[in-house]
């Protein structure tokens, strides 16, 4: 009985935080794309074609160029972070497929010590709020909270690759049900339901937090824009209106 | 000069990242506009009842017209990279001048009124309510930012501070709060044509005087010609070359180059100004007025071409800007752009940089440039922030760093780089751009000069460097007045064209 009171409360947990994380991210990107960008601002030196820009946003996306110029702690920290968080995301693709795809099988073992390289960067991005002055003095306790919450997520995860197995069967069982509105019996590990119930967290705080910067990257004006003011003009709509 | 009130950094010849020193710059502010100041641009002449919630209205009015403010203030992660990058951080150490802090002073605000976190957790979020203290903050900080977008070229998502700063403006001058040195000068601008208020009259006699000085020291009649219907060229240039010094030798290198040339040019009274303060203060709908008297002196005039001189922030607004307020360069659809656009000669990229058409008549051959003229002077460049990140010349990404090299190196056999990260996109700003060239901000303008004296003491000490080349008025105006408190002499501060000036063959061609 409280079995199913557990899984009731985790089913209706994700329901509500995916139904937050996509509508909140499509909103902040239906927000991000219908406003106007009135003047051309890309930071210079820009490229001058849209094939330029692909590869500059792709170069940020991958490598963290601009970050890699200016901080290389930061840049190492921050790379880790990331890399390992793709990679462990990547992963976890084979609890929502079934059969599982190749590549998703292929990089499995890569995901499993990913783990590592994402704490290890996440904890060094926390030790520079610490320790750098300079950072300490930006810092909020909620930039402290979402390190926080994201090491949860991956020492509960950790723990459960390597310490403590958890019932992934049945698990995978309880995430395809969610899917496909079939609901299945979540096991009540007390590692597992700490890992799921930060992970609902997390996605139910991404839009109305910094995690924007991953939408918001690909609307940076001064990163987006091709410099070609002189060739082509560039008008907002509500600029075009001053010209009547 | 007298004794300055406040330390002047020592310098060391490398930039160092100081420790921080919260509140070091706190009680910095520069005079504000006074009413009659305000209300000739439209703003209410003091501070209003119930601003605060009016300066919210305005915010999220800006929110809707500008996604550099919507996306730049969600998306800060406070990584920190920035934080070293501003040359008023490293020159007051006070934290507030940190790129990624003095967005919060904004941020905070944005995130109270404008996000559920701020709304309901405000602590947590480092959210702030609008008061006195906030907006004391805003115009004191948003007055030490040059907008020299040297942070967003190290930010990993390009946030641009200067985005930040120029909306901050814009917010404190509707509700009635604005700065007296921007907005004097841009009433100026709209209502008369130049910065300085120099009507007409005054600028054909002293365009005059040089031509006399200009025949008495070469022997040749160069031309300065000022509202000829039908010339070739209109060039616009910052005010301050037709009367400050060294501006002025710049001015006179223009000059021998189109009569060299043979080019028939002309300045105009109009529009005799290059420089747009509405940049600066964040506003589109001044900053296009400023521009169109540009756009109505060409059209009045018949030009071919569009010049702009020396002059960064100018030649950033001319670039980037003109084409979308006014049409002037290509793609526009309304009456009078399309009659500037058939009006004007494509050959050429329009509007042109004074630097690339001078280049351009130098790889041609059109006019020579004797290098040796400028041997007492080993020359170093300072790129400008505004033309660095903010505009290009040339038809490839980096040419704004290539041709003034190009060209300085054309005319002159000695020439140092300073050290990497100081020059190209890295460069510094020299401390007096964005609104901030005025002498109660003084200070400031010391202090964030240090990282550019930094690295100009480098190449003074190790390869005897005796002119500092720049292309901005404001650049010029500003070393002049502030080398001197780090021991440099005011004389090394010239234009890129005065170096021409020096060179240039006059009547070669014959
Ligand atoms: C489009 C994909 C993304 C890009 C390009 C990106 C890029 C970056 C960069 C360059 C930084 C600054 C350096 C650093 O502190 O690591 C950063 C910070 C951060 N990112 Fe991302 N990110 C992306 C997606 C995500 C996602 C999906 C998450 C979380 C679920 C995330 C969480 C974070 C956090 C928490 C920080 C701040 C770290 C700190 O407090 O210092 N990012 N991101
Ligand atoms: S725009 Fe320039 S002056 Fe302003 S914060 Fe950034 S680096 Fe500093
Ligand atoms: S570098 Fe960009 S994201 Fe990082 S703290 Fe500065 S403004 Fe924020």
């Amino acid at each position: 009985m409280s079995m199913s009171g557990l899984t009731l409360l985790y089913t209706l947990l994700f329901y509500l935080a995916t139904l937050l994380f996509l509508a909140g991210v499509g909103y902040r990107i239906y927000l991000y794309s219908r406003t106007p960008a009135p003047l051309k601002i890309p930071t210079t030196p820009a490229p001058t074609t849209g094939v330029g820009v692909a590869m500059r946003m792709a170069r940020e996306l991958v490598l963290f160029e601009s970050l890699f110029k200016s901080n290389k702690w930061i840049w190492i920290f921050g790379w880790m972070f990331h890399f390992g968080l793709f990679l462990v995301l990547a992963r976890h693709l084979r609890y929502f497929t079934q059969p599982v795809w190749g590549w998703v099988v292929l990089i499995q073992p890569f995901g499993k010590y990913a783990s590592f390289l994402m704490v290890a960067g996440l904890l060094g991005l926390w030790a520079r709020r610490f320790l750098v002055d300079r950072v300490r003095y930006i810092s909020t306790p909620s930039d402290h909270l979402m390190l926080a919450l994201l090491v949860g997520i991956g020492l509960s995860g950790m723990s459960m690759s390597f310490v403590d197995h958890t019932d992934i069967i049945s698990l995978k069982a309880f995430v395809l049900g969610l899917m496909y509105f079939d609901w299945q019996p979540l096991p009540a590990d007390p590692l597992l339901l700490v890992h799921l119930f930060l992970v609902a967290t997390l996605m139910i705080v991404f839009p109305v937090s910094k995690l924007l910067h991953a939408p918001g990257v690909f609307f940076s004006p001064t990163r987006n824009q091709i410099d070609n003011p002189r060739e082509a003009r560039h008008l907002a709509p509500w600029a075009a209106q001053l010209e009547k | 000069m007298a004794a300055p009130e406040f330390d002047v950094p020592k310098l060391k010849g490398y930039i160092e990242i100081p420790s921080i020193r919260p509140g070091a710059m706190e009680g910095i502010k520069s005079f504000e506009a006074n009413e009659k100041i305000q209300e000739a641009l439209g703003y209410p002449g003091k501070l209003v009842d119930g601003w605060e919630q009016k300066a919210v209205n305005k915010m999220g009015e800006m929110l809707r017209k500008y996604r550099s403010l919507q996306v730049f203030l969600d998306a800060c992660v406070h990584c920190g990279a920035c934080t070293d990058k501003c040359h008023y951080y490293l020159g007051t150490s006070d934290p507030k001048n940190m790129p990624v802090a003095r967005q919060d002073l904004l941020r905070q605000v944005y995130r109270r009124y404008f996000t559920l976190p701020g709304k309901l957790f405000p602590k947590l979020v480092g959210a702030r309510d609008i008061s006195k203290e906030v907006l004391d903050d805003w115009y004191s900080y948003y007055h030490q930012c040059s907008e020299c977008r040297r942070c967003s070229v190290y930010c990993p998502y390009g946030i641009d501070t200067a985005e930040i700063t120029m909306a901050a403006r814009e917010i404190m001058d509707s509700v009635g709060l604005g700065q007296k040195y921007t907005n004097e000068i841009l009433g100026k601008a709209q209502r008369i044509g130049n910065n300085l208020g120099m009507p007409g009259p005054a600028l054909e006699d002293t365009l005059a005087g040089f031509e006399e000085d200009v025949e008495a020291d070469t022997g040749v009649a160069v031309k300065f010609p000022i509202d000829v219907k039908g010339a070739e060229v209109l060039l616009v240039t910052p005010s301050a070359d037709f009367f400050a010094e060294p501006h002025v030798e710049s001015l006179i290198g223009y000059a021998k180059v189109f009569h060299a040339a043979g080019i028939s040019w002309t300045l105009s009274s109009h529009a005799s100004e290059a420089g747009n303060f509405g940049l600066f203060q964040g506003s589109y709908e001044n900053m296009r007025k400023v521009a169109m008297r540009i756009r109505d002196a060409a059209l009045e005039l018949g030009v071919k071409r569009i010049v702009v001189g020396e002059c960064g922030h100018a030649w950033r607004v001319a670039y980037s800007f003109w084409n979308t307020l006014t049409g002037v360069g290509a793609g526009a659809e309304d009456k009078y752009a399309q009659m500037l656009q058939k009006q004007l000669d494509h050959s050429y990229p329009q509007p042109s940089h004074i630097c690339e058409v001078t280049l351009d008549l130098v790889k041609r051959g059109a006019i020579a440039l004797d290098k040796e003229a400028n041997d007492h002077r080993i020359v170093t460049f300072h790129d400008s922030c505004n033309v660095s990140r903010g505009s290009r010349m040339g038809n490839i990404p980096g040419g704004q760093f290539i041709i003034p090299r190009e060209l300085i190196r054309s005319a002159v056999n000695h020439y140092h780089d300073m050290a990497p990260g100081t020059t190209h996109e890295a460069t510094f700003c020299c401390g007096g751009g964005g609104g901030l060239l005025t002498d109660d901000l003084i200070e400031v303008r010391v202090k964030g000069a240090s990282p550019r004296a930094n690295a100009l003491k480098d190449v003074v000490d190790n390869h005897g460097v005796n002119f500092l080349a720049l292309i901005c008025a404001i650049c010029k105006s500003q070393f002049t007045k502030v080398l001197p408190y780090y021991g440099f002499d005011m004389s090394m501060v010239g234009g890129v064209h005065q170096l021409v000036s020096t060179a240039i063959r006059l009547g070669a061609k014959e």
